[in-house]
């Protein structure tokens, strides 16, 4: 597979979205309404319940609101769960390599990595010089390293691999992603929040079977603009996808667009704050053509507003599907994915919710032992993973293998289940039985996750 | 083996304006009434057999009024592709294209090159209803795959498995059928070695050709079988895999139909197909069969939403918005997210609903009526009659024309005692109406 993900500039989009907005409209007159998506309605809010100032466009019913931030803190804080990711099959074997080892230079003639700082926890191994942000927060006890995450007979396929680990289970007929399955089990049925995938389309750990879940690309760009529309008639052409929502039919398909501009009239209810509003996070972030590191920035201001999130979905930046290349792939793409953790995790200690998230980093598998003939790697078996946050307990889960040890395909075998972790996060972070969610749950072991 | 179950109930507009959506890219205005006087057979053999291409309507041209540079400039590839669907009179060998390309998911991202892009295009419109052994021989040597799954990068002695991989698991076979093995994986990856090209400043990668040197000549095993096989014989081992006409069959027909075929339709499609490996015939089978017009709706995919709405405003290609656009909504043309192309089963989330509204609402930006100008009348049910006459009268189920006249009425009523407003509301309620029209479920599926 190569899956290197459109990257789209965020920038020109935005810009050519505000151009587009007000063109064409006729000039207004004493009396009239005065036409939104223009910029000339914003409005300075006030959120009662929170005691938070925003900024407001395209001002509709301020109580509604209210009534939406309001009920987002009645809910109280929850834990937070966040998944990031790195789509391709992730190197485990230049993310945390073994120096020195003498099958590493024999492997990897070409590929070795060199120059990153030591791993404290095993002398074997060295952080790749990309991830020394995660290296400093490792330092500061924020990360848990899963040096060799994966599952007894690997699938080679990213597809299959991947679903495994979207589904929570090595079942290929499984339709429901694992935190989808947690959702429908405590979720509630209108508020799209509580699962988010950020990007273009839906995460499939999220897909559940019963409750409503969101996919949006920034918390302050989703609005509905129609030329021509503007005023009353405007709040109820926004009320009126909701009406469209409400359409019920016995076609599956019918149903599921009749479904999803119920939750879209749902999520444009619950961002209305953050219509048209400049996020200013408190930290800097990298600067990229990318949107994971302004879609972490994004969540860290939509937690701190006490929007209901509960399990956010994403993916990083890059494409870790190295067949080719893979010096000059690899490490502007672990750049800029490891900066955007670090400074996520500097947004929420600044804003004081650090202690209310937690991060998984995965890959759907690692990649093989032997580099091929092109500056690349083949698909392997295990990965590595990481757990990031203030509760993450700090220590590796699992070991490394080591490359005397691979398997019959000359892959890294796993020290420890990606199902045994998940069962692990529901249990010991969002307080839910894990047998609930993941089959067979029990049959795995559980690492220590959280402090 | 008997043949597929043929569809017999009536053939009109309604039927025909399905057939139209499932097979290509909706009905122009009068289109559905023309195609239904031609019966079921009549109507699957012209959209099977449409002759030479004419292009209907406006030449495309982008912002500024410029000709498309689909080879060079952003986005323009994207549109102009979008533009062929709009205007094509074949609009069935159009979406065969389109499938293939989300069979043979290929993305610019990983080739670089519009115009090996465009390339790789043609030779999907050509094969479109032809042979998918020349299809799928012809794209394991295309340049664009090639760079894509790292064709190039597979030599003797260094085998790279991409290619080899994904050709079997999701070109022609399938992944945990058992199929193949991990050792076919490997040998498969052998027998294709051997591709090379050249590059050059300001032309970039070509001459991509077949080179002996780098070609692996050693004997191989699979499937079970050994032999000094080469890229052709890889393709052909595929093909005469007994697992493979049930993929092709099953994967073919998903694109028509939201269910799998009964197992008798899918054994006599396998029959048809295994026969001589055309893609004419099993299409032909697929369009006329009573799943088609008796199961359920099917959503329309982005660009097939955005294309129809074209098709049914005559409007032509205006704006290379469309590249950024076709992004919200989750299909931008030439960069399907992976190789396995886009997931036809979740097309419609809280995101690609803006995407999609976003899309409605960029054509009818220059349409929109001004409420100093325009009048409309002050009646909720004849707003809602005259939004469905600007889109060609779409058929509409009952709820969804209660929820819009709903809509009307109570956007009318805000007017209240105001005469600018009794006058001026109504036009721009009939703005809203033709965005909300385009934007129900009922036209988001067929």
């Amino acid at each position: 597979m190569n899956g290197r993900r459109f990257v789209c500039d965020e920038c020109t989009r935005a810009d050519l979205l505000r151009a587009t907005a007000g063109r064409g409209l006729p000039a207004i007159e004493p009396g009239m309404p005065v036409p939104a998506g223009t910029g000339l309605t914003r409005r300075g809010f006030v959120a009662r319940s929170l005691g938070i100032a925003l900024s407001v466009y395209g001002v509709g019913r301020l109580a509604a609101f209210d009534e939406g931030i309001a009920n987002a803190a009645a809910a109280g804080p929850q834990p937070i769960l966040v998944t990031v990711f790195l789509q391709g099959g992730a190197d485990s074997l230049s993310l945390l390599y073994p120096q020195g080892d003498p099958l590493y230079a024999k492997y990897r003639k070409t590929l070795a990595v060199s120059g990153g700082s030591a791993f404290t926890e095993d002398a074997r191994l060295f952080w790749h010089p990309s991830l020394a942000p995660l290296a400093q927060l490792h330092d500061e006890g924020k990360v848990s390293v899963l040096p060799a995450v994966g599952y007894d007979h690997p699938d080679q396929s990213h597809f299959t691999s991947r679903h495994y680990w979207e589904v929570g289970a090595t079942d290929p007929r499984l339709l429901t992603g694992w935190l989808g399955r947690y959702l429908d089990t405590i979720g509630s049925p209108d508020n799209p929040l509580q699962g988010l995938s950020l990007g273009g389309s839906l995460q499939p750990s999220l897909a559940t079977a019963r409750v409503p879940v969101a996919t949006i690309d920034a918390p302050g760009q989703y609005d509905f603009y129609t030329p021509g529309v503007w005023g009353s008639v405007q709040d109820r052409l926004l009320d009126a996808i909701g009406g469209l929502g409400a359409v019920r039919s016995h076609d599956a398909a019918f149903s599921t667009a009749a479904n999803v501009a119920r939750q879209s009239d749902r999520l444009r209810r619950q961002l209305a704050p953050f219509a048209g509003k400049k996020l200013t996070p408190p930290v800097q972030y990298p600067t990229s053509s990318d949107s994971f590191p302004t879609q972490l920035s994004g969540l860290a201001a939509m937690i701190a507003a006490g929007l209901p999130l509960h399990c956010v979905s994403l993916e990083a930046t890059g494409s870790y599907d190295t067949h080719a290349d893979q010096t000059t792939e690899l490490g502007p793409a672990l750049d800029t994915t490891a900066a955007s953790l670090f400074a996520f995790q500097r947004d929420l200690e600044a804003r004081g919710i650090a202690d209310r998230v937690l991060t998984l980093v995965w890959s759907e598998f690692g990649r093989r032992a032997q580099e091929n003939g092109s500056g690349g790697t083949d698909h392997g078996a295990a990965g590595c993973g990481f757990l990031i946050g203030t509760h993450a307990a700090g220590t590796q889960i699992g070991e490394f293998p080591g490359l005397d040890a691979l398997d019959a395909d000359g892959n890294l075998k796993p020290t420890s289940d990606f199902r045994g972790v998940y069962a692990g996060l529901l249990e010991q972070w969002l307080h839910t039985d894990a047998e609930r969610v993941i089959p067979g749950a029990g049959k795995f072991q559980q690492p220590v996750l959280v402090k | 083996m008997s043949p597929p179950p043929v569809y017999r109930g009536p053939f009109g507009k309604a039927q025909a304006e399905r057939l139209l959506w499932r097979a290509g890219f909706g009905p122009r205005k009068g289109e559905a009434e023309a195609l239904a006087k031609l019966g079921l057979a009549g109507a699957v053999r012209q959209l099977t057999n449409p002759g030479f291409e004419r292009l209907v309507g406006p030449s495309p041209h982008d912002d500024k009024g410029h000709p498309l540079a689909p080879y060079s400039a952003w986005g323009h590839d994207h549109a102009w592709w979008l533009d062929r669907m709009v205007r094509t009179s074949r609009p069935l060998v159009e979406r065969m294209t389109l499938v293939w390309h989300d069979w043979f998911a290929t993305s610019n991202d990983g080739v670089g090159s519009q115009k090996l892009m465009l390339e790789q295009n043609e030779l999907f419109r050509k094969h479109a209803l032809g042979s998918f052994h020349d299809l799928l021989r012809d794209v394991t040597a295309n340049p664009a795959m090639l760079e894509w799954l790292n064709g190039l990068e597979n030599e003797k002695g260094s085998p790279n498995e991409n290619y080899g991989r994904e050709m079997m698991e999701l070109f022609t076979l399938g992944a945990d059928r058992g199929a193949y093995t991990e050792r076919d994986v490997r040998e498969q990856a052998r027998a294709l070695t051997g591709w090379q090209n050249r590059w050059k400043r300001n032309v970039g990668a070509y001459d991509f050709h077949f080179d002996a040197s780098r070609h692996d000549t050693g004997m191989k095993r699979i499937f079970g079988k050994t032999g000094n096989f080469d890229w052709r014989d890889a393709c052909s081992l595929c093909l005469s895999h007994p697992m493979h006409p049930s993929f092709f069959v099953q994967k073919l027909w998903s694109y028509f139909a939201p269910m799998p075929p009964d197992r008798g339709t899918q054994a006599s499609l396998q029959a048809i197909y295994k026969s001589g490996y055309q893609v004419k015939p099993v299409v032909s089978a697929i369009l006329s069969h009573p799943a088609l017009y008796l199961g359920p709706r099917l959503v329309k995919p982005p660009i097939v939403h955005t294309a129809g709405l074209l098709r049914r405003l005559g409007e032509g290609i205006t704006t290379t918005d469309w590249a950024w656009i076709g992004d919200l909504s989750g299909q931008r043309l030439f960069y399907p997210p992976n190789v396995a192309g886009w997931d036809d089963t979740r097309w419609l989330d809280t995101a690609t609903f803006r995407g999609r509204w976003y899309a409605v609402q960029r054509m009818l930006r220059d349409r929109t009526l001004d409420p100093q100008k325009a009048k409309e009348p002050y009646d909720a049910d004849k707003l809602v009659a005259r939004a469905l006459d600007f889109w060609s009268d779409p058929p509409l189920s009952s709820g969804t024309t209660y929820a819009l006249t709903q809509f009307a009425k109570h956007a009318l009523a805000d007017a209240g005692n105001a005469t600018w407003k009794q006058q001026q509301y109504p036009v721009l309620v009939q703005n809203a109406l033709r965005q909300l029209v385009a934007m129900s479920p009922d036209l988001q599926t067929a």
